[in-house]
């Protein structure tokens, strides 16, 4: 074994991830990739709800439940997100996030 | 009395404008019908209460014909109503005048008018409620009911001047915003006196005018307070600097609208002014005298000054309105009894003598299309019957002995100079200048309006006819009787005044020194 | 009856006050109607002034030490009393009378020269409201009373003056006179303000014993002397005292029988009279005194100077009248209210007469109004012609008309100020008034000679003599300025003197000195006048040509009037204008820019809403980091409260 893998270095891995997934929601053009960073950070934070009750609490299994229920739930976002996305694109026949600006002041 | 007449004198034109949704509006007509029967029950009423109060509750005073139904217990908010000397000549002059309102014609009201009407039902009933509540949060309440019908009616009925750049959008928008940061200080004032009353009483809560009065708030507090108030009352009192909502609000608003701004609608800030600052908070109002007096005769002069240079009648009329305010306020600055009831009187006489000037600016309006007073001229000829009520109305304007304002002016000066204040002094001294200032602008307008030779261009003006009769001869009446007979006036002031004088002499005691 | 007539005294100004209210009400349609009650109205309250005066006479010394009083409080609160009433005394009979006699017969000649008029109902009705307010001022009990009605006829003057309200000269002459009496009012009502505080009251009888204390009152000599003469600006422009005189000439716009009454012989003396009323707080601090005295004699003779060159029959009449009155206030600034309430009398008769006269000559000539248009007019018009001499000769001071009597009084008792030990002031003012003397005989004569000896200038015109009901006023007046003043002769035990007056009576010496030489004064005027305008040995044309600048100058009033326009359209409007420009540009500014920085904000503001999705949820990240980073710099209890835990 390569030395003892604690809690802290599923909670940088986490965090990297997390990182990235954000990154790539904000500076993303594509729409679908948008969805892609989201569903990157909702699975950073399922790894850092594991990883916390794993090491951090002992015996119950708090943690893994709350990640199901994250993984239904982003499943069902995923779902209606790309729903609309497609809506949208038959309108106006773009899948560029900077293209839908209808909000502007 | 347990018939609760207060409640029907300010439910009668809500129900007109009830009535008046279901009339089509095609039968505009029938709308004003329904408007002018409703006002005059008002009016009848309120001036039985006026004869009983008079003859039986002179001598001992007090609230009278009250009505209490508690309406959030938690807050100790109530429907509190009741009249005393002081309210009982502002809700006459209400009633007198929304009455005179619904018959006083206005071009524009030719359309819409039966929106038109049911808005001015709503905004009289607004400003009934002021006088006759109680309770601190009725009061707001009604206030706030007055400025929304104010501002639809000028924005839609309104009209822009020729001589100065002005838009009924931007006089609507102008009056209603300025009166609504008043009223933002206002509110604030009123819960922090409600949050320290419930402090000072052990937790028991109260909007109740009365009862606030009797809390010995400290001086600090009063003074901060009052200031804040007087911010929302003055500036509804059109007082130097914060007037310039008025000749602009007059102007762009139809004749109806004027004639109750002109009339009422400043006297809710002067009511409360008293009522609430001087009664609840005196003090404050002892600290903040010298300030108010002095923007008070700056009121007269300045606007008497500006009155000069006006060519659209309307605007004479407003800043002459502005310099009649300043009197007023120099009467609530002397913070004596004789002061303060002329104060009172002014009030009242102002309202009804500017009613008057504004049902007859609006009449001429009306038939000549016309505010411009280089355009008009002669109108005696055509017009006599509007002549002799605008003659009036601006004798009673310049304080003419026999008609009504002359005994309230007479009277605030007397208290002014009784202050023991050299300030007040020097200021009443400038001030009484205005009263040959007052006398040159509306003369002047009285000559270039109506006399001199015959224009054709005005020969197809109609005179008074119809019911636009009702306005000229009740309020003409109304100023000579109370300018003959100044007694049935002054009387009842000085019972409602009485309690709120005694006040000051309290307070200024506790303080040190004279007043 | 007289008995009747004294206490029930308010009749005397509520029954013209009642044709007022008839006619304005009922009967304007009906102006045959309207006249009949205006002058019934008229005619009882004469009687029941007769009645009044007959009362007063007989038992003057009761009256004078306390007058009739009747009085009701008009309104009250703690600390201030007002009440309205009636108070007869002496003086107030003498001018009752004086008053409703004089609009009784102003209101019969108006029968026949307002004829025809469109607004005859009008006329009648505002001359009966004229009357009512004259005699509420007259019987007032308190200073008050006078004010409430000064005020009422100061109305009555603009609705008059500007009667015929499609001239335009007219209504700027109305205007003219009511603003200008108001700047006077001005300080009267502060005056009386004045009065109110330190004594507590404005009744003349009370007054009149708590002046003489005023030091009890809290008040210095000097402080009474300035309450004194704010006072007195009241009267200054009532009487048309220089420099509040300019709205009297122009005043004649209205129709003659106006003039006559109003200004002429009542509502111009209510400056006098309340300076009459209110004596005793001149007398009590004598600088006041004097200064009242040294503006009637200016007046006097500044008045008479003008009228020396004006061509039209009213206007000289005018000026003559500021010159009378400029006497009345020099009388009363001797402190003598007898020869001040004589001389009112006695002018109230002459003036009224000569006004009615030149009324008479207006309606002959059709209207004409400059004097080198007439000439000739004594064989048109006989009576006219008698009567109008002898106003003539009342006001140019000659023996026996009445003008000589209450002339000379005043000459008495202003050479007495100066001779008994008073300020050498009072010597100059005698000589003003003697110098004045001499110009009213000349410019009135001048007049006279003009207008009705020589020929007819004008061969266009048909002069006519005037319908009777014109004709009985000049008759009656005619007769009262020639026996009016022989109530004041100093040989009577009892003269005019005795009744009218302030402190004690003292038969004073008739001093023959000044009754001669004021007759030879006149004398030297009237011979002046005749040589110029009636022998023609010397040419008016080439006297003016030779004081060509002293001419000009008074022929256009000194330019008082252009000085009074310049200052009123360039300082007060001025004023006005550049107050509208700070009122547009500097309050609206603030708060229009108050309204503009909001939206101007609000334009800023508005940019961070880009509309794009990912800004908006960089925006979300950001806060969330900043609130995770406070709370974990802060602790753990405040985060918990942040997210809403129980602390």
């Amino acid at each position: 074994m390569m030395g003892n893998i604690g809690l802290e270095h599923f909670l940088i891995f986490s965090g990297t991830l997390f990182c990235i997934g954000l990154f790539g929601a904000l500076a993303k053009r594509n729409v679908i990739a948008i969805l892609m960073g989201l569903e990157i950070m909702l699975n950073s934070v399922n790894i850092n709800l594991v990883a916390f009750s794993r090491y951090a609490t002992t015996g119950d299994l708090t943690g893994q439940v709350f990640a199901i229920f994250v993984v239904a739930v982003a499943a069902a976002e995923v779902a209606v997100g790309l729903a609309l996305i497609v809506a949208i694109y038959r309108d106006r026949m773009s899948v560029n996030v900077e293209d839908f600006d209808w909000l502007k002041w | 009395m347990d018939f609760p007449i207060l409640s029907v004198i300010l439910l009668s034109p809500i129900l007109g404008a009830l009535i008046s949704v279901f009339i089509p509006k095609e039968e505009s007509k029938i709308v004003k019908s329904v408007a002018g029967i409703t006002t005059f029950i008002s009016l009848a009423l309120t001036v039985i209460v006026y004869y009983l109060y008079y003859t039986q509750h002179l001598a001992t005073g007090g609230m009278q014909f009250t009505e209490f139904i508690p309406w959030v217990s938690d807050l100790n908010v109530n429907y509190s109503l009741g009249v005393d000397g002081f309210s009982l000549p502002m809700l006459l002059l209400t009633n007198i005048i929304g009455f005179n309102a619904v018959f006083s014609r206005s071009w524009s009201v030719e359309k819409r008018g039966k929106e038109y009407y049911i808005l001015l039902l709503i905004l009289i009933t607004g400003v009934m409620g002021t006088f006759v509540a109680r309770d601190l949060f009725i009061f707001f309440l009604f206030y706030e009911v007055v400025v929304i019908p104010i501002y639809i009616m000028v924005i839609i009925w309104g009209s822009g001047s020729k001589t100065k750049a002005v838009t009924k959008e931007y006089a609507g928008m102008k009056l209603t915003i300025f009166l609504l940061i008043g009223s933002a200080f206002l509110l604030a004032a009123m819960i922090w006196m409600y949050m320290e009353a419930k402090g000072l009483r052990g937790g028991a809560a109260t909007f109740d005018i009365a009862e606030l009065a009797m809390v010995k708030f400290s001086e600090r507090f009063q003074i901060i307070a009052f200031g804040m108030m007087a911010f929302g009352f003055t500036t509804l009192l059109s007082m130097f600097p914060f007037h310039s909502w008025s000749p602009d609000g007059y102007a762009g608003a139809p004749t109806s609208v004027s004639m109750i701004h002109a009339g009422v609608l400043k006297k809710i800030g002067g009511y409360g002014l008293i009522r609430v600052g001087l009664f609840v908070l005196p003090m404050g109002a002892i600290a903040w005298a010298p300030v108010i007096a002095i923007l008070a005769v700056a009121n007269v002069v300045y606007a008497a000054l500006i009155c000069l240079a006006q060519k659209d009648m309307k605007y004479v009329v407003g800043y002459s309105s502005v310099s009649h305010m300043g009197f007023v306020l120099i009467g609530v600055a002397t913070l004596n009894l004789i002061g303060l009831n002329g104060a009172v009187a002014n009030m009242f006489a102002h309202g009804v003598m500017s009613a008057l000037f504004f049902s007859m600016v609006g009449y001429i309006y009306a038939a000549t299309k016309s505010r411009y007073i280089p355009d008009l001229g002669g109108l005696a000829h055509q017009m006599p019957v509007a002549a002799t009520g605008f003659v009036i109305a601006a004798l009673a304007s310049a304080g003419l002995p026999g008609l009504v304002s002359f005994v309230p002016e007479f009277t605030t000066f007397i208290g002014a100079f009784k202050t023991s204040s050299q300030l007040i002094h020097v200021l009443a001294i400038i001030a009484l200048t205005g009263v040959v200032l007052g006398a040159v602008y509306v003369l002047r307008m009285v000559a270039n309006v109506l006399f001199g030779p015959r224009k054709e261009e005005w020969d197809h003006v109609k005179d008074i006819h119809g019911s636009y009769w009702i306005p000229v001869v009740s309020l003409i009446f109304i100023i000579v009787l109370f300018g003959v007979f100044p007694s049935l006036l002054m009387d009842m002031v000085n019972s409602g005044i009485e309690p709120i004088a005694a006040k000051f002499i309290q307070a200024a005691t506790q303080i040190g020194g004279n007043i | 009856m007289v008995n009747f007539a004294l206490e029930n005294a308010w009749l005397i100004p509520f029954l013209p006050f009642m044709a007022f209210v008839l006619i304005a009400l009922v009967f304007k349609p009906l102006p045959k109607v309207s006249a009949f009650v205006a002058i019934t109205c008229m005619l009882t309250s004469f009687v029941l002034a007769i009645q009044i005066g007959i009362g007063v006479f007989l038992d003057a010394e009761r009256f004078i030490e306390e007058p009739l009083k009747h009085t009701f409080t008009w309104f009250s609160m703690s600390g201030l009393t007002i009440e309205m009433g009636t108070q007869i005394d002496p003086t107030s009979a003498m001018m009752l009378f004086v008053v409703t006699l004089v609009a009784s017969l102003v209101q019969i000649y108006s029968l026949g020269y307002m004829h025809g008029d469109v607004g005859f109902s009008r006329f009648f009705a505002y001359l009966s409201l004229f009357a009512m307010s004259m005699l509420g001022l007259v019987i007032a009990p308190n200073l008050l009373q006078m004010f409430v009605f000064w005020e009422l006829v100061g109305l009555c003057s603009y609705l008059l003056i500007g009667f015929w309200f499609f001239k335009y000269s007219a209504r700027e002459a109305a205007k003219k006179a009511f603003i200008t009496t108001r700047t006077g009012d001005f300080g009267l009502l502060l005056g009386l303000l004045l009065l109110q505080i330190n004594f507590g009251t404005l009744d003349l009888v009370k007054l009149g014993e708590m002046i003489p204390n005023f030091t009890q009152y809290g008040l210095t000599a000097s402080g009474l002397t300035v309450i004194a003469i704010i006072l007195f600006l009241g009267p200054i422009g009532k009487s048309g005292q220089f420099p509040l005189h300019v709205w009297l000439p122009d005043a004649m716009e209205g129709p003659t029988p106006v003039s006559a009454l109003i200004h002429a012989a009542t509502m111009v003396v209510a400056g006098v009279y309340l300076v009459g009323r209110s004596l005793i707080l001149f007398q009590t601090v004598p600088a006041a005194m004097t200064f009242v005295a040294c503006i009637g004699a200016f007046t006097a003779l500044f008045a008479a100077t003008i009228a020396v060159t004006q061509v039209e029959m009213k206007k000289i009449l005018a000026y003559s009248t500021v010159s009378q009155l400029g006497y009345m206030m020099l009388a009363l600034g001797c402190g003598s209210l007898t020869a001040s309430m004589f001389h009112l009398m006695t002018h109230a008769f002459f003036k009224a007469l000569m006004f009615l006269g030149a009324g008479c000559v207006l309606h002959g000539m059709h209207n004409e109004l400059n004097i080198w248009k007439y000439g000739g007019l004594k064989k048109y018009m006989p009576v006219t012609y008698w009567t109008f001499l002898i106003g003539c000769l009342a006001i140019a001071g000659i023996p026996p008309f009445a003008g000589f009597w209450s002339k000379d009084e005043i000459l008495l008792v202003t050479y007495n100020m100066f001779a008994h030990g008073h300020q050498p002031i009072y010597l100059v003012l005698f000589i003003m008034a003697v110098i004045t003397a001499g110009l009213t005989a000349f410019y009135m004569f001048r007049m006279f000679f003009i207008c009705f000896h020589g020929e007819l200038r004008d061969e266009h015109a048909h002069p006519h003599e005037a319908p009777p009901s014109m004709l009985i006023a000049l008759i009656v007046l005619g007769a009262l300025s020639i026996v009016g003043g022989l109530v004041g002769m100093p040989w009577l035990e009892h003269p005019f003197g005795y009744y009218v007056r302030l402190g004690e009576f003292e038969h004073e010496a008739p001093n023959y000195f000044i009754m001669v030489g004021s007759v030879v004064v006149a004398c030297i005027g009237i011979f002046t006048a005749i040589t110029i305008y009636l022998k023609k040995s010397v040419s008016h044309e080439k006297l003016a040509e030779q004081y060509k600048g002293i001419y000009t100058v008074l022929y256009n009033k000194y330019y008082i009037d252009e000085i009074y326009l310049w200052l009123i359209h360039n300082v007060l409007d001025g004023l006005g204008r550049f107050l509208w420009w700070v009122d547009i540009t500097i309050v609206d500014g603030i708060v229009d820019g108050v309204g503009k920085s909001t939206q101007g904000l609000g334009s800023i503001l508005r940019r961070a809403q880009t509309g794009k999705l990912q800004h908006y949820a960089l925006v979300l990240f950001a806060g969330v980091v900043i609130l995770v980073v406070i709370m974990a710099m802060t602790g753990t209890s405040s985060a918990s409260s942040m997210l809403g835990g129980v602390r």
